[in-house]
């Protein structure tokens, strides 16, 4: 599986390009909107109560249908993202060069802080008050499954192999048979394991967006993420253990028939065939593939998608005989002026928003907090490597281990960490412990499995030569480690650092406050500023805490990460 | 309807360059091809023939002059042309028989006729039995087939191909050029004319009934040459050789030093060959049976080199002044006889000398070095005084092959991690 890279690294040149100005801006401008929007909003809503959920664990299957439904209605609204967004950019040169920048930007804002802006928001939209609540989790999830979907999507469509492009060309595909039957199936195994991780990754939103308090209203959704609110504020420490219990099953349910036989299916739009490397395998498929029944009642879809491709009438030759892209000026005026309009929109709105009520003073505690977090974020990022590097060596390159190990790193990266939070806080308490030092290891507890999977698969990837070599010469101990298997596994492990780092700030949002029943615990940082601001309902401040993170995230991504990366993967990446 | 097949004049294709130039790549192409022809495009890589292809077929268009095609112009992907590709082109996920359908389809034909036509397609290139097998299951050879099948089904006027059994072991490429001959011949094939793009000099010979030599930097017709000799041809016949010699001479006639008189200079694309390629060729050449002169036709055939591999390493070695190259054979100078006699050291201090006395970009950069202060110098200083003048790749590769000479010479060090050239050497 090709190594996918969760930030944009496509330009050496300069850290940072007006394009990417103008994304910070419209990225700005469209969180002041949303919070402006929800505090007008917000009066109406104070006096919504509603029943809590009972912990009763038979209630668990119907949770965890309807949390399961909402990640899927959420990963469908991804996919629709995906598919237009994406090929916007990959397609128009000029829409590129906003939409990449705008994509970066966007998926490093901690949208677990801005859950409870956007309750409010989903809330006024929506006639009924549950379908908004509703509306508001599904958002927060698409926005937790979209960016890395869209990005892998993207960087596909633009490594399409030239020969294939050429071949549809010839052969006069149209651009939505091309789409289709192109584009598409290349970028799909890289698209499904994007899904995957973003299935993954989506849990801890879930549990966080089910159960939301903004100043004195608490919106509360039936599901397994509420369930768990529930037994943390209720002490119930059984709940809990159901609740863990019931996402085990669920995970393992769509794993099974959702994911394992997209993945045996999509084997076959694989460009590349590694040698030697077994197809993927699902008896869920085999039993589609096998079945009649299932072939007969598929067939009429089948022949009608196959309609909808075909071009609308007999090819003519006149018709295809056209001049390319003699519109293109008119294109660019329009989206020049749809990007005026709106930058100057986002820049007034901004501008307004923050010079109603936040001072000078306001932004300099949000940086110096930031601070804070940042130091926690980089000392954990630092001892978590220590850590798990050598042990995703020692692992990869055992491959009886790997099979063993790797499913369970990715089950625990999959696994919402803020579920084990309640044990931390009884463990603090119990000890008298300094929780800024003690409650950051909870932001990097479920992110940490990232840097493990990925060490993992480029250990494995050592070729067999290279090691006989090293075998051969006798180098051993620490010349080993130094000269054959960090330098192997060094553009795996800036992958999985990279994913680490963005999800420790996001949790950090949740793991700088954290309670336990009556208990509460506090680090100071700029995590536990966002959490202050939403108990408080100040939604200047919200989002002046959103876009500081937003900000350190871009930053140390482009000074840090990016420069990093394409030096690993310049030097270091074999074959 | 006496419009030919396809007529090309007057055409001019340009690439745009990292400065915002233009870089020339095809110059002055004047082409009519008539019915029942078979048109080799023969050249050194970079002469812009595949880049012919490709405008010829609709997918790029010229920067000047034109490509019509039974008298309408080509403004794009033109149907009744269809493409051979090099690297097959097959879509992975879709098997041999969804492979051919797909230009069918995209023709909107009816499902049955589709399916008839496509069969009928498999069956004629010899597919039969793989219809639902998906192209990675398939051999190289059975791959291309199926990149023919394609092109046939859509029974084009045209078919193009491009170096379409380059990618083929020699065994199975002979196969596949027979298999395609006698349906050629036996006038099976729904086309009337074919347009080949090879480097492959015996293949051009072996297929077509017209070829076209190109030249270099820009791409330029410079001759052009019938095969009137009865197919089935046999690579043996004395007319063959002779034909296949006779293009080695047109060739070679053209590389720089020559008989054009063209001097190396510090813009001249340097040829990517290694030292060592260097030396074993010396070596071979100065020993038995060659005694310093071998004609290339017969030292490419006995080293089992291409054409297109071997003349690299004659051009590189004429422009150190090693050998002589000249109406098709190779022939050492005195200092490249002395080079084969030398050890290790004098043999690096030879090649030091002509280096630097020869190849003006050496000598450039090392001066620039002996120059400055530091004695080093930045990579981008000289790829953006090479850049204006080529374009970024050509560029990239002279600097890469100066590089790795200078290396071998010890005239300069460079290194890569920080891009910089240096007089040190580390100690």
């Amino acid at each position: 599986m090709r190594v996918f890279v969760p930030i944009s690294v496509s330009g050496w040149a300069r850290l940072f390009s007006r394009w990417d100005i103008l994304a910070v801006l419209l990225t700005l401008g469209l969180l002041v909107f949303l919070g402006e929007a929800s505090r007008h909003v917000f009066e109406p809503l104070a006096d919504l109560q509603r029943t809590p959920p009972s912990l009763d664990p038979a209630n668990l299957p119907e949770y965890a249908a309807r949390t399961t439904l909402r990640m899927l209605v959420a990963m469908a609204l991804s996919l629709l993202f995906t598919f237009t967004y994406a090929t916007l950019a990959a397609k128009n040169k000029q829409a590129e060069r906003l939409l990449v920048p705008l994509l970066d930007i966007l998926q490093s804002v901690p949208i677990l802080g801005f859950i409870s802006v956007t309750v409010v928001f989903f809330m006024a939209l929506a006639p009924g008050r549950v379908l908004g609540a509703e509306f508001a989790a599904i958002f927060a999830i698409f926005t937790s499954q979209a960016w890395n979907m869209a990005f892998s999507f993207y960087q596909s469509l633009r490594t399409v192999p030239t020969e294939l492009v050429e071949a549809s060309r010839n052969f006069r595909l149209t651009p939505w048979m091309a789409f289709w039957r192109v584009d598409v199936p290349f970028a799909m195994p890289q698209l499904i394991w994007n899904m995957m991780m973003s299935m993954s990754g989506s849990w801890f939103f879930v549990v966080a967006s089910e159960a939301i308090s903004v100043g004195n209203t608490t919106v509360t959704l039936p599901g397994v993420g509420s369930y768990i609110a529930l037994a943390i504020q209720q002490q119930n420490l059984k709940a809990v253990g159901w609740a863990i219990g019931t996402m085990l099953v669920v995970i393992l349910i769509y794993d099974q028939i959702l994911f394992r036989p997209l993945v045996a299916w999509a084997d076959r739009f694989r460009y590349e065939q590694e040698p030697g490397a077994a197809a993927p395998h699902s008896w869920v498929l085999d039993i589609l593939r096998r079945s009649r029944i299932v072939e007969r009642v598929t067939r009429p879809f089948a022949v009608l998608w196959r309609r909808l491709l075909l071009p609308r009438q007999p090819d003519n030759a006149d018709a295809i005989m056209r001049a390319p892209q003699a519109r293109h000026g008119w294109i660019t005026f329009q989206l020049g002026l749809i990007v005026f309009a709106l930058t100057t929109f986002a820049l007034w709105q901004t501008l307004r928003f923050f010079t109603e009520s936040i001072t000078l003073a306001d932004l300099g505690t949000a940086l110096l907090l930031g601070l804070a977090t940042l130091i926690r974020v980089v000392v954990l990022i630092a001892l978590a490597s220590v850590i798990w590097v050598p042990a995703g060596v020692w692992v990869g390159s055992r491959p009886h281990a790997a099979v063993v190990v790797q499913p369970i790193a990715q089950f625990l990266a999959a696994f919402p960490a803020n579920v084990l939070f309640p044990i931390a806080v009884s463990a603090i308490v119990a000890w008298r412990l300094d929780p800024n030092i003690w409650l950051s290891p909870l932001m990097i507890l479920g992110t940490q499995w990232y840097i493990l999977f990925n060490v993992i698969a480029g250990a494995a990837a050592i070729p067999a030569e290279l090691r006989a070599a090293g075998a051969n010469f006798r180098v051993r101990g620490w010349l080993w480690w130094r000269r054959i298997a960090l330098p192997a596994v060094l553009p795996y492990y800036v992958t999985g650092a990279i994913t680490a780092s963005g999800g420790s700030w996001n949790a950090s949002i949740v793991a700088e406050v954290a309670s336990w029943g009556n208990k509460h615990l506090e680090a100071k940082g700029l995590g536990a500023y966002i959490a202050h601001q939403t108990d408080a309902g100040d939604f200047h401040r919200i989002v002046l805490g959103i876009a500081v993170m937003s900000l350190y995230v871009v930053v140390i991504n482009r000074v840090f990460w990016r420069p990093l990366y394409l030096y690993a993967e310049r030097k270091f990446r074999l074959g | 309807m006496n419009a030919p097949l396809l007529d090309i004049h007057g055409l001019r294709h340009t690439f745009p360059k990292a400065d915002g130039g233009d870089l020339l790549v095809l110059d002055g192409i004047e082409l009519q091809i008539a019915q029942g022809q078979i048109v080799g495009l023969l050249g050194r890589t970079g002469s812009g023939k595949s880049t012919l292809l490709r405008l010829i077929a609709g997918l790029a268009q010229p920067s000047d002059g034109s490509v019509t095609y039974l008298g309408q112009p080509v403004l794009g992907p033109a149907p009744g042309i269809a493409m051979v590709f090099q690297g097959f082109a097959l879509f992975p996920w879709l098997t041999v028989l969804e492979n051919v359908q797909l230009g069918l389809e995209a023709l909107g034909l009816p499902d049955p006729e589709i399916r008839k036509r496509a069969l009928a397609a498999i069956d004629l290139i010899g597919l039969d039995g793989y219809e639902s097998a998906y192209p990675r299951e398939l051999s190289g050879g059975m791959r291309q087939r199926v990149g023919f099948a394609r092109a046939l089904v859509v029974h084009p006027n045209i078919l193009l191909m491009d170096e379409p059994f380059s990618a083929l072991d020699v065994l199975t490429a002979e196969t596949l050029r027979t298999d395609f001959l006698d349906l050629w011949g036996d006038g099976k094939l729904p086309i009337k004319g074919v347009i080949l793009v090879t480097h492959n000099i015996e293949e051009a010979v072996l297929m077509c009934d017209r070829i076209l030599l190109f030249s270099n930097n820009p791409g330029r017709i410079i001759r052009e040459i019938g095969v009137d000799l009865p197919q089935p041809r046999n690579r043996l016949d004395p007319q063959f050789r002779d034909l296949v010699e006779k293009i080695y001479v047109a060739m070679t006639a053209r590389t720089p030093n020559a008989l054009t008189g063209r001097q190396t200079t510090i813009n001249t694309v340097l040829p990517r060959v290694s030292a060592n390629l260097f030396s074993g060729l010396i070596e071979t050449l100065a020993a038995e049976p060659y005694h310093g002169k071998a004609d290339l036709p017969v030292l490419a055939d006995e080293l089992h080199m291409e054409a297109d591999e071997l003349f690299p390493v004659a051009e590189a070695m004429q422009m150190f002044h090693f050998a002589e190259v000249e109406g098709g054979d190779i022939k050492l100078t005195d200092t490249g006889k002395q080079f084969a006699e030398f050890g290790t050291d004098d043999r690096k201090k030879l090649f030091q000398k002509q280096l630097l006395a020869y190849i003006p970009l050496a000598t450039h950069v090392r001066r620039v070095l002996q120059e400055r202060a530091n004695h080093a110098a930045p990579k981008s200083r000289f790829l953006d005084e090479l850049e204006d003048h080529m374009s970024t790749e050509d560029a990239e590769h002279t600097l890469r092959a100066v590089t790795a000479w200078g290396r071998y010479a010890e005239a300069f060090a460079y290194d890569d991690d920080a891009g910089m050239f240096s007089l040190e050497n580390p100690t």
